[in-house]
């Protein structure tokens, strides 16, 4: 905590300077009006497009109560719709495929339910893209809720969350994805974390009763918007953690959601970042940049309303990272509305509010280094730190309508030829050269006996039978999709060296 | 199956063996390979390209390679050489010419049976000099960006520098190196063959560097099980090693965040909080690469390819099994941590509680990261005539067909 007193010392007496300095020439106070435009926007009807996940092309399976969702996975083919019935499944369900799509039916008010029994680790994993996840209740997980393992183009919705954990959707990796209207509650550290990723939009979504509400770290190009973050320790979170390979958190639009009474006692694991966060926070912008904060709604944290910081001050005790830059910078705050927050500040804020002779915790707090930031009419608020801000030259984000990208993140389209050669080189080089014997017979004696007849090759390397009697038996290689095994047999046939 | 550069290695070498005895005295017709070794594909100038089967989930608009995931691409590879300098670059690593007195080759520590390591809880050096750190796997090091359980290298050719001249490792010099292999007329022929546009009729520090970097790059180990499993075979793994992946990469264990696929290794340096073996002094890791307090006791996040073969582990040997080392990780969080001692642990040490059985199945799905396909023969016979060490030399086709 050395850190904290340093800065704490720094800010003190920036404080008295300008305290001081206050009382000598005042100051503008035009305080114009709030403008409650807060929560006029209807939800878009054409959610998902550009992401392409649940675009459902093949077959539909449907499990029912009793059955098993892995099960149907295992079956489903990219492309496939599992709907799952009503009823309770123990089970953690992974999606190691593309385009497979979970949607829960929801019968009379009766959910299908995902039940760890406190036993399991993870409800979902899944590592394919386009993946989309909807109308699912899961609860009493030990890991997490969801959890992404980089997919790209997914969609997590209309999802109800309880006690699952460490985090509820956890999202890590992936590029361009949509989390929306899932309510989450009981999460021990951030009920919706986007951990290392781009492009993704949070909306429409309830979270409270969780360490964290909404957390968006080491991302970049997130909008969270129109969420209803309440009664968390803290209630939205932009951060760059120190450590991890993606060294940057920038570009975050945190717009139009209501953060309310943010005041839930802090019960993070010991060691976690959450834990670090003072109960009573409504938004916390730690060492992540190009942050704007606007039009939203944050009243009755009772710590602060909006925390600007770098790691000291939070108290979060990581190792350093040389490759992490420490500050918040480009913090833009535009309009906000903001009241009766800071009614129960901890210790180090109540520091600062003595050197501002101030009776109540602050709206805005910025503690610690950082270049570029400004704020459209400061004297609306109560404000710590804040003084050395510019004036905005922005007075909205209205052009931003979504992160999203126009079009699916198109996995590489690996020509047919390459990809025989890259499976080639990966798996069949290991015993067979062009023109020496390795552990097989050479490529060229294979090309004469196989010429102009790749199938035969296919037929010969899924099946294999003992041909040469001075090589041993080739181990069939079955487990390349029918399309690999033709490219593969093609592009051996065709080398030349 | 994939054996590929042992026979490949085997042929090249016998005919270097077979000319070597027609020509009998005449020494200068030794030849390098000239074909890649396995996973590469020679190009029309005479290159070795990197192919793999991970390459087909680049995208232009993903995420950062490397960093998760089944089909994720890996980090930029080093490669780019010709067959001829990973070829001298394997006679060069497995020859002891290259340390001060001719007893220890790169090979002694990094032995290709042992995940080219060597077996120890910390390595042996020149003159049995005892070392501070155990010799970590070279296989894959063509993806990394940091060498040195300390990350105190950025390139191989940077890294080698610390064995060759620490006068406990090999403890040669710049200037004896050079002047050794310059008196021997086989390599001066090797490095003519592997440098043909060398303006200099002497072999060069860094064409030594390039050779060995050359080589180390070649180690490749991308076709285990489990990477049969990621290209979409479900078959692959069998019912334990799927839970143990689901283990693995759940965030109660949280093994897959540092040790993240495909590399299995997030290139990153951690504190995981261990103690020093009984009587060793505290070792501050990384704190001292990077002159950072909180950094204290952080080493690289290791790559658990090939895992199976490299016990014991951690910087100090701390672990000799798998089952012990998982055991760490779920005995508490900062546990071993001596009391005058501030470390700044790293978040994902916490509590898991994993079960007895769960660490079972974590160790079955650590061992399908298992393929050594790609296993270069360590050669016959070395250009400096010294007799090569038993204990380096790579596994006999007939051992690894077991």
């Amino acid at each position: 905590m050395k850190t904290v007193k340093r800065i704490l010392l720094v800010v003190v007496i920036l404080a008295i300077g300008i305290y001081c300095g206050k009382l000598i020439f005042g100051r503008g106070s035009d305080i114009p009006a709030p403008i409650p435009t807060y929560f006029n926007q209807s939800a878009q009807t054409d959610d998902s497009t550009g992401i392409g996940a649940g675009t459902v092309t093949g077959k539909t399976i449907e499990v029912k109560k009793g059955g098993s969702i892995q099960e149907a996975v295992g079956d489903a083919k990219p492309g496939d719709l599992i709907r799952i019935f009503p009823g309770v499944y123990h089970e953690t369900v992974y999606i190691d495929k593309d385009n497979i799509s979970l949607q829960g039916v929801i019968e009379n008010g009766e959910w299908p339910i995902l039940d760890g029994e406190k036993k399991m680790n993870d409800a979902i994993l899944y590592s394919g893209n386009g993946v989309l996840i909807e109308n699912i209740k899961i609860t009493n997980y030990k890991g997490n809720g969801i959890m992404g393992q980089a997919g790209n183009n997914y969609v997590i919705r209309n999802n109800w969350i309880v006690d699952t954990g460490v985090y509820g959707i956890f999202p890590q990796f992936g590029k361009n994805g949509l989390v929306e209207r899932n309510i989450l509650t009981g999460i021990e550290d951030a009920a919706i974390y986007i951990g290392m990723c781009d492009n993704v939009d949070v909306r429409f979504n309830e979270v409270y009763g969780n360490v964290a509400g909404i957390e968006i770290e080491n991302s970049r190009h997130a909008l969270v918007e129109y969420n209803y973050a309440h009664d968390n320790t803290g209630g939205i979170l932009a951060f760059l953690t120190p450590g991890l390979p993606i060294k940057t958190c920038f570009v975050v639009i945190i717009r139009n959601n209501y953060v309310y009474n943010n005041n839930l006692a802090n019960f993070g694991a010991v060691g976690s970042t959450v834990s670090h966060i003072p109960k009573g926070t409504g938004m916390l912008i730690m060492a992540a940049d190009d942050i704007t904060i606007e039009n939203n709604i944050v009243t009755g944290n009772d710590n602060a309303g909006i925390t600007i910081t770098d790691y000291g001050y939070a108290g979060v005790d990581h190792a350093s990272d040389p490759e992490s830059e420490p500050n918040s910078d480009r913090i833009t705050l535009l309009d906000n509305f903001m009241s009766n927050n800071g009614n129960d500040p901890v210790a180090d804020v109540k520091a600062i509010m003595l050197t501002k002779l101030s009776k109540l915790g602050p709206d805005i707090i910025a503690v610690g280094g950082g270049v570029g930031s400004c704020i459209i009419n400061p004297g609306r608020y109560r404000t710590f730190g804040v003084d050395a801000y510019a004036s905005c030259a922005a007075t909205d984000t209205r052009a931003v309508k979504t992160y999203l990208l126009d079009k699916p993140v198109t996995p590489r389209v690996t020509a047919l030829a390459e990809k025989g050669k890259m499976t080639y080189y990966g798996v069949c080089s290991g015993c067979h050269a062009f023109n020496t014997r390795l552990v097989g017979p050479p490529v060229n004696t294979i090309q004469a006996v196989y010429k102009n007849n790749p199938q035969g090759i296919i037929d010969f390397i899924v099946n294999p039978t003992h041909k040469r009697d001075d090589y041993p038996e080739m181990p069939p290689q079955n487990y390349l999709s029918e399309e690999t095994l033709k490219a593969v047999a093609e592009y051996m046939l065709s080398i030349t060296k | 199956m994939n054996r590929a550069v042992i026979l490949l290695t085997l042929i090249c070498t016998v005919v270097l063996i077979a000319r070597t005895w027609n020509a009998a005295s005449k020494e200068s017709e030794l030849t390098l390979c000239a074909a890649c070794p396995p996973g590469f594909e020679l190009t029309d100038d005479n290159i070795c390209k990197l192919r793999t089967v991970y390459q087909q989930y680049e995208s232009v608009e993903g995420n950062d390679p490397g960093v998760g995931g089944l089909k994720t691409p890996l980090p930029p590879v080093r490669d780019g050489f010709t067959p001829q300098q990973i070829d001298l670059g394997r006679y060069l690593f497995f020859d002891p010419v290259l340390s001060k007195d001719g007893t220890v080759s790169c090979a002694s520590c990094h032995q290709p049976a042992k995940g080219f390591s060597d077996g120890l809880k910390t390595s042996v050096g020149i003159h049995n000099s005892k070392l501070k750190r155990a010799a970590p796997s070279l296989w894959n090091v063509a993806f990394y960006k940091k060498f040195f359980w300390d990350a105190r290298a950025t390139t191989l050719e940077e890294q080698m520098t610390g064995p060759l001249y620490s006068p406990d490792e090999m403890g040669t010099t710049r200037e004896q190196l050079v002047t050794t292999l310059n008196d021997i007329d086989r390599y001066q022929e090797l490095f003519q063959q592997a440098f043909p546009a060398s303006e200099s009729d002497q072999i060069e520090l860094n064409e030594i560097y390039t050779a060995l970097t050359a080589f180390e790059s070649s180690l490749i180990s991308l076709n285990s099980r489990y990477d049969q499993y990621a290209h979409g075979y479900a078959g692959a793994l069998n019912k334990q090693e799927i839970e143990g992946l689901n283990i693995f990469r759940s965030f109660v264990a949280r093994c897959a965040e540092c040790h993240t696929p495909p590399l299995f290794t997030n290139q990153q340096v951690a504190v995981i909080g261990l103690a020093e073996p009984a009587g060793s002094v505290f070792d501050p890791g990384a704190q001292e690469t990077f002159n950072e307090p909180t950094l204290r006791g952080a080493f690289k996040v290791p790559s658990l390819r090939n895992i199976d073969r490299t016990a014991p582990y951690t910087h100090s040997g701390r672990f000799s099994s798998l089952r012990e080392m998982i055991g760490f990780y779920t005995a508490g969080r900062g546990h071993e941590v001596a009391k005058n001692e501030k470390l700044h642990i790293h978040w994902h040490i916490w509590e898991p509680n994993l079960t007895n059985y769960e660490m079972d199945r974590l160790v079955d799905f650590v061992k399908t990261l298992t393929d050594e396909g790609f296993m270069p023969l360590s050669p016959e016979k070395l250009p400096s005539g010294i007799a090569i060490d038993p204990i380096t030399i790579s596994q006999t086709l007939s051992s690894i067909q077991q």
